[in-house]
């Protein structure tokens, strides 16, 4: 675990260094800021899927569903960051409790 | 520069702060739930500083995915990084070790802040470094607190802290999905990322799915809120 850690944080710090380091117009251009700004979105997405639907290699509904959904809806309501993540952990975590979904 | 107007750039800075390390403290225990020792979870925040990455990063981990793919993730959710340090190059014109430090501090809220003073060189300036600052020591706070937290826990999951994953990661992509075009690339790379679950190796599903969701954005036109 540690060489990840250690390569990803120094590949990390090694983009925020670039920009200060290498002319303006190199890394600048439309095309790059229109991708750089899809990346975040596209790859987060793909994991909030993983972390709702998938077990392993497995499709499957869980507990963890109707948390993630009634953290969209807390977001829906414009609730703060800390109730957003509490509202999905409390219900996912009543659902397991009461036996409705593993 | 008046006092009163320093102070204030200072008070956004704190408050910016204060609501990065409550996330913090949902890292700290979600890295040591993923595996992570709380020495680990601390070492990234200190290192790596930039949370949508590190997030990434220990989601690729706890679903078991390799060494190569939880790198390759983390570091393509932070490329963006980049594009703020060209941003804040000529504002902060930093030199020397100065310079190696502004790096470490070029994140997204630091970025933000200093973006509200443009045409103001030294408010620009101070809201930049004392966002970064004051995030810097509360999101290594809220880490270690989580993480040491998440410790004590015997099963995370009967607190389910394994949904509170994704809802910090939509709560992450949220604000950034202002235009239909945006909401497309989310929705097409969470289907396609389970979707392809069942039959490529752990963590491939997301580089491929984000792939998939940068073509269909690029296809569409999407913009990303200017900032």
């Amino acid at each position: 675990m540690w060489p990840t850690i250690l390569i990803a944080s120094g590949a990390a710090y090694a983009l925020k260094l670039i920009g200060y380091v290498v002319p303006q117009r190199w890394l600048d251009t439309p095309t790059s800021r229109r991708v750089t700004a899809l990346i975040p979105v596209a790859l987060l997405s793909a994991l909030i899927g993983i972390w709702t639907l998938v077990d392993g290699s497995t499709i499957t509904i869980d507990a963890r569903v109707p948390g993630v959904l009634a953290a969209l809806v807390a977001l829906l309501l414009r609730a703060p960051f800390l109730v957003v993540i509490v509202t999905a952990a409390a219900v996912t975590a009543i659902v397991r409790a009461l036996g409705w979904l593993p | 520069m008046t006092t009163e107007h320093r102070r204030a750039i200072v008070g956004d800075a704190l408050a910016l702060g204060l609501g990065t390390g409550v996330y913090a403290i949902s890292f700290g225990a979600l890295a040591v739930a993923a595996g992570l020792s709380a020495w680990q979870a601390q070492a990234l925040s200190l290192l790596m500083f930039t949370g949508a990455s590190q997030f990434a990063l220990i989601a690729v981990v706890a679903s078991g995915g390799s060494a190569a793919v939880a790198i390759a993730t983390s570091t393509l959710v932070g490329t963006r990084n980049a594009f703020y340090a060209v941003a804040m190059a000529p504002i902060l014109d930093a030199r020397g070790p100065r310079r190696l430090l502004a790096a470490q501090a070029t994140i997204d809220e630091s970025t933000g802040m200093a973006a509200r003073y443009e045409g103001d060189r030294s408010s620009a300036r101070l809201a930049f470094w004392a966002t970064a600052g004051a995030i810097y020591v509360l999101w290594n706070l809220g880490t270690l607190i989580g993480a040491l937290g998440a410790g004590l826990i015997e099963d995370p999951n009967t607190f389910g802290l394994d949904a509170a994953a994704p809802a910090a990661f939509l709560a992450l992509v949220w604000p950034r999905l202002t235009s239909w075009p945006m909401r497309a690339v989310a929705i097409v790379s969470l289907v396609l990322a389970v979707a392809l679950s069942p039959f490529l190796g752990a963590g491939l599903p997301v580089l491929v799915a984000g792939a998939g969701g940068i073509v269909v954005g690029l296809a569409l036109g999407a913009r990303a809120r200017e900032s």
